[in-house]
């Protein structure tokens, strides 16, 4: 099938859906691709990157939706501003979008590509599953913003984010709080982090406490009932009134303390919770800065303007909505690679035919309109990790299982092999000649001296262990050498063929563990 | 040559021998220990055909000669990767000998001893005849198997316990009707039957022991090896075979204990039943994931995390022996250490077909033994390791045995590469282990598959690192 790239046409958008070493992989898979002109420029890809990994360029995006089996694009389709077209209304029953459709607040778009008869899939709508992270753009794209925050943060932070003693004096480290430990949120902890920023973070959701620690970060945990804020979807839900204002309490004392805040508390299909009020933000140090992730979606602060910077109260406000586009060339690699792995799982032949298999939970979730059909939203997900309480009560049972079995044993238990092996041995002695009861002492005592030389024995040399003791073993030879002058033909054959036996044992094993001794080397 | 003398050099030759295992604790007098292996043997071997030897010289080193040539060159012939085969083969002809050596002395009837020692010595040989034909028959069993001329897989027969129980019965029956018999210098017959026996019941225990079960299978062997010569010292009155067979015998137990250990199983259910063979093991997989989950990654992606990492760790199972990859691997560590990477070796216990199997194929790849550990001394390290590469093992990098306490391979010690940065699992399919367990090291957020065989994955990564 034929996959076709249109330039995105949004204002300020950089971003491309797919980059040369993408197509690279796709034509493996069995596609032929083709993509506007240009389409990849504003994120560093030329045209003649993409031809001469055997991508078509088209002139007219009129053509490549025309003639592509199946479009991909960053955003939702829009009107062109120049051409005058739309996009949808020239796909016709057969092909396939797939895109960020946003179907929730879209569903005029949605409406509109089923009557076209399309398929279409919204990358927004992969299940959150961990088999589907690799197709994840959301994470993709939420890990971008999050280090892109402390990118903006630092363009507008007067000072250093390291700590240094200097010539000129102390300079302390920049205090970076994060509230929300989701991708964005550890994304940001992260680069904060490295820039040498101490770095805070708040979560409502308790279990992404090591997370957060294990990325070197303090994690803010508040005095409260534990009340678990995990949603579904790996989204934080909405908290109790109780627990809200011993939230606001808390960042009403960091605010005063820190000097950069970066949000990024989204709850889906709701606008985002106020976190920052404005008195928070008038007890900031002048020259601090918030970023806040959650702009588009009203903001965590109510003082944020999307898509602009503003200072209020000496604060400067930042409210991109776009990050991943102001890093389009690293953007666009993640996405362009989400999606191969999503075409990967859509044409499991490889023959570059695609299969929208409603079976699978991941197609299932991200097909948003299937043949002219809304298939939107999509059944609940199913839970892919067994109930954590359920493991730890296994476990807890098998041990008191074990408990239960390891009764205490006497103490003089340990005796009884003992007064065994003498009952034993005096037996043997009251019976046994003389001469039997000498070759028993050094039976035992070689038993005893084999086993401590042979614990002492390094575990990297048991091969050579096992092939000396072999070759040792076939001291055997000695019965035969005693047989061997016997008058009788059938001992003389018998013996002959033991030496003969033994010799091959004696030879190879000796030899064998001496080539392999030589190759021990440091 | 008095009495005196040969004894004196076999008392001598034991200590040679002593010092010789004593010598394997350090690789840098192991080779000094084997030397004088050679001795003790030499020495006792000399004295022994120039003391007791009075006729057939020629048949004597007749056998000595082809036997010796066949010896060097199965020594020199072959690859490290069948040295579990070698072994094995080489034990059933010890095993082979003690039954030729023991059938020899019931057919020189010496009527001097009479009483209580006549019948300890029917005992002697009767005991040393029934080792050395279970190892025969049980080392040639494990060499078919272990060199895939029949399958790996388990055999049970049905009511199996019963069979071998049956056939204990009927050998200690045939041992008190021999001893009855041997008293008068017959029962004959009687040894040719439990031979029989000893022959099957070989074959019967080995088939039934499953594939991961093979390093406690070959070490048991070598043990039994050992027993059968010291049986035959007993037989023989001869005090140099009983302090060598004894050595043999203690250092094979000591060494089926330690695998045993390794993968927290208990001898008796290894000799009663292989992996796999219950079938709770299919639906224990434990809470692992769909398929799906798994993330696959390209050898030249692979490639780019390894460059960038500090710390490696590889972990070498029986799958790189199979694929010939060791020389490849080593190429890739030695590039890595070049660049300053710190890349260490990983070794399970039970890694490979017998014990330190995996070492010895690292070492013929040159790789410097001070850059390979065992499991003990590296597990503590793995949340500082950038990079952990798991090349054709399954079972000894399973999760599941610390995590799912009703697994079948539950409580036994893994490695632990899950706590590191990345995990790549260099793997041919899905398919489980030799203990059938699923494995959720393959799901795991961190855990990147790369699929292939290993030789062309290892290749492939080299190619890409060498770029």
């Amino acid at each position: 099938m034929r996959i076709g790239v249109p330039k995105e046409i949004e204002v300020g958008e950089k971003r491309v859906a797919l980059t040369p070493e993408v197509a690279t992989q796709l034509k493996k898979l069995g596609f032929t691709l083709a993509i506007e002109t240009k389409a990849g420029a504003a994120a560093s890809y030329s045209d003649e990157e993409y031809s001469r990994v055997g991508v078509e360029i088209i002139e007219d995006p009129r053509t490549l939706w025309h003639t592509s089996d199946i479009i991909l694009k960053v955003r939702p389709p829009k009107g062109h501003p120049e051409l005058g077209f739309y996009g949808i209304e020239l796909l016709k029953p057969g092909q396939v979008l797939i895109s960020f459709l946003y179907p929730a607040q879209n569903p005029e778009m949605l409406q509109d590509l089923a009557n076209h008869g399309v398929t279409a899939l919204a990358m927004d709508s992969v299940p959150r599953i961990s088999r589907a992270q690799k197709m994840d753009a959301l994470s993709s794209m939420a890990n971008i913003a999050g280090y892109r925050a402390v990118v903006e943060a630092a363009q507008h932070f007067g000072r250093f984010f390291t700590g240094q003693i200097t010539a000129a004096g102390k300079i302390p480290p920049a205090k970076v709080l994060v509230i929300g430990a989701g991708v964005a949120g550890l994304a940001a902890i992260g680069a904060a982090k490295s820039m040498g920023a101490i770095v805070r973070a708040f979560d409502t959701r308790p279990e992404v406490k090591e997370q957060v620690e294990s990325m070197d970060a303090e994690f803010l945990m508040l005095e409260f009932e534990d009340e678990d804020g995990s949603g579904e979807g790996g989204y934080a839900k909405t908290m109790s009134p109780e627990f809200i204002k011993a939230e606001m309490d808390l960042f009403a004392s960091q605010a005063a303390e820190v000097d950069i805040i970066i949000t990024t508390a989204l709850i889906p299909g709701k606008p985002a919770p106020e976190l920052i009020t404005e008195r928070m933000v008038a007890n900031m140090k002048p020259g601090s800065v918030i970023v806040d992730l959650a702009a588009e979606a009203g903001g965590n602060c109510r003082l944020t303007v999307a898509n602009q910077v503003v200072v209020r109260h000496g604060v400067t406000l930042i409210g991109y909505t776009n990050l991943p586009s102001r890093l389009a060339a690293q953007a666009s690699q993640l996405y362009a690679t989400n999606l191969r792995h999503l075409l990967t799982e859509l044409c499991p032949e490889k023959n570059g035919e695609i299969v929208v298999n409603m079976e699978d939970e991941v197609i299932r979730g991200a097909t948003v309109v299937k043949d002219g059909e809304i298939t939107w939203p999509p059944p609940a997900p199913r839970l892919t990790l067994a109930p954590k309480e359920d493991v730890g009560l296994k476990a807890k049972s098998a041990l008191e299982k074990a408990e239960a079995e390891a009764k205490p044993s006497h103490p003089l238990a340990f005796l009884v092999p003992l007064v065994l092996a003498g009952i034993a041995l005096l037996g043997l002695g009251a019976v046994a000649p003389p001469a039997f009861i000498g070759h028993m002492t050094v039976f035992v005592l070689s038993c005893f001296i084999g086993y401590m030389v042979i614990w002492g024995v390094s575990h990297s040399l048991h091969t050579p262990l096992m092939s000396v003791t072999n070759a040792i073993s076939s001291i055997i030879v000695i019965g035969a050498l005693i047989q061997i002058s016997s008058s009788n033909p059938l001992v003389l054959i018998l013996a002959t063929l033991a030496v003969l036996i033994t010799s091959i044992n004696i030879v190879g094993g000796f030899a064998v563990t001496q080539r392999m001794l030589r190759m021990f080397r440091k | 040559m008095n009495t005196g003398l040969v004894t004196a050099s076999y008392i001598a030759a034991s200590a040679l021998f002593i010092l010789a295992l004593g010598g394997l604790s350090h690789q840098e007098s192991a080779r000094r220990g084997n030397f004088y292996g050679m001795l003790g043997m030499g020495l006792a071997l000399l004295v022994t055909i120039i003391g007791v030897v009075t006729d057939n010289q020629l048949f004597l080193i007749g056998g000595m000669l082809v036997g010796g040539a066949i010896g060097w060159v199965l020594a020199k012939r072959v690859e490290m990767t069948q040295m579990p085969e070698l072994v094995a083969i080489l034990h059933s002809l010890v095993g082979l000998a003690a039954v030729f050596v023991g059938y020899a002395n019931v057919l020189e009837h010496d009527s001097s001893i009479t009483g209580v020692e006549q019948t300890i010595h029917s005992v002697e040989t009767y005991v040393g005849i029934l080792i050395g034909a279970l190892t025969f028959s049980g080392s040639v069993a494990a060499y078919l198997k272990l060199s895939a001329k029949i399958s790996g897989k388990p055999l049970h027969l049905p009511g199996r316990h019963f069979l071998n129980l049956g056939l204990l019965i009927l050998a200690i029956w045939f041992g008190v009707l021999f001893v009855d018999a041997a008293a008068s210098g017959g029962g004959l017959g009687w040894l040719l039957l439990m031979t029989l026996l000893a022959l099957a019941f070989g074959v019967h225990m080995v088939v039934a022991i499953g594939g991961a079960d093979m390093p406690v299978v070959v070490s048991m062997l070598n043990s039994y090896s050992g027993w059968a010569a010291a049986a035959m010292g007993f037989m023989l009155g001869n005090d140099l075979l009983i302090v060598v067979g004894a050595l043999v015998g203690s250092s094979g137990a000591i060494l089926s204990y330690i695998m045993c250990k390794a993968m927290n199983r208990k001898f008796v259910n290894v000799i009663l039943g292989g992996f796999g063979s219950k079938s709770a093991a299919g639906d224990s997989a434990g809470p692992a994931g769909d398929a799906g989950d798994i993330k696959p990654i390209e050898a030249e992606e692979a490639a780019h995390l390894l460059a960038g990492a500090k710390e490696v760790m590889i972990l070498p199972g029986y799958g790189m022996a199979v694929a010939q990859a060791q020389h490849t691997v080593f190429e890739i560590s030695k590039k890595l250490r070049d660049q300053g990477v710190n890349v260490r070796f990983g070794i399970h216990p039970v890694a490979g077909r017998m014990p330190g199997h995996m070492n010895v194929l690292l070492a013929e790849a040159k790789v410097p033994y001070d850059i390979v550990f065992e499991m003990d001394e590296i597990n503590e390290d793995f949340p500082n390791v950038d990079v952990s590469i798991v090349i054709g093992a399954n079972d000894i990098v399973n999760p599941a045995a610390q995590e799912v306490p009703d697994s079948p391979i539950a409580g036994m010690p893994v490695l632990e590469p899950w706590h590191g940065k990345t995990t790549i699992v260099l793997k041919r399919g899905m398919s489980t282990g030799y203990a059938g367990v699923d494995n959720p090291l393959f799901y795991k957020e961190n855990t990147r598959m790369l699929f292939g065989d290993a030789k062309d994955s290892v290749d492939a990564l080299l190619k890409h690192l060498n770029e």
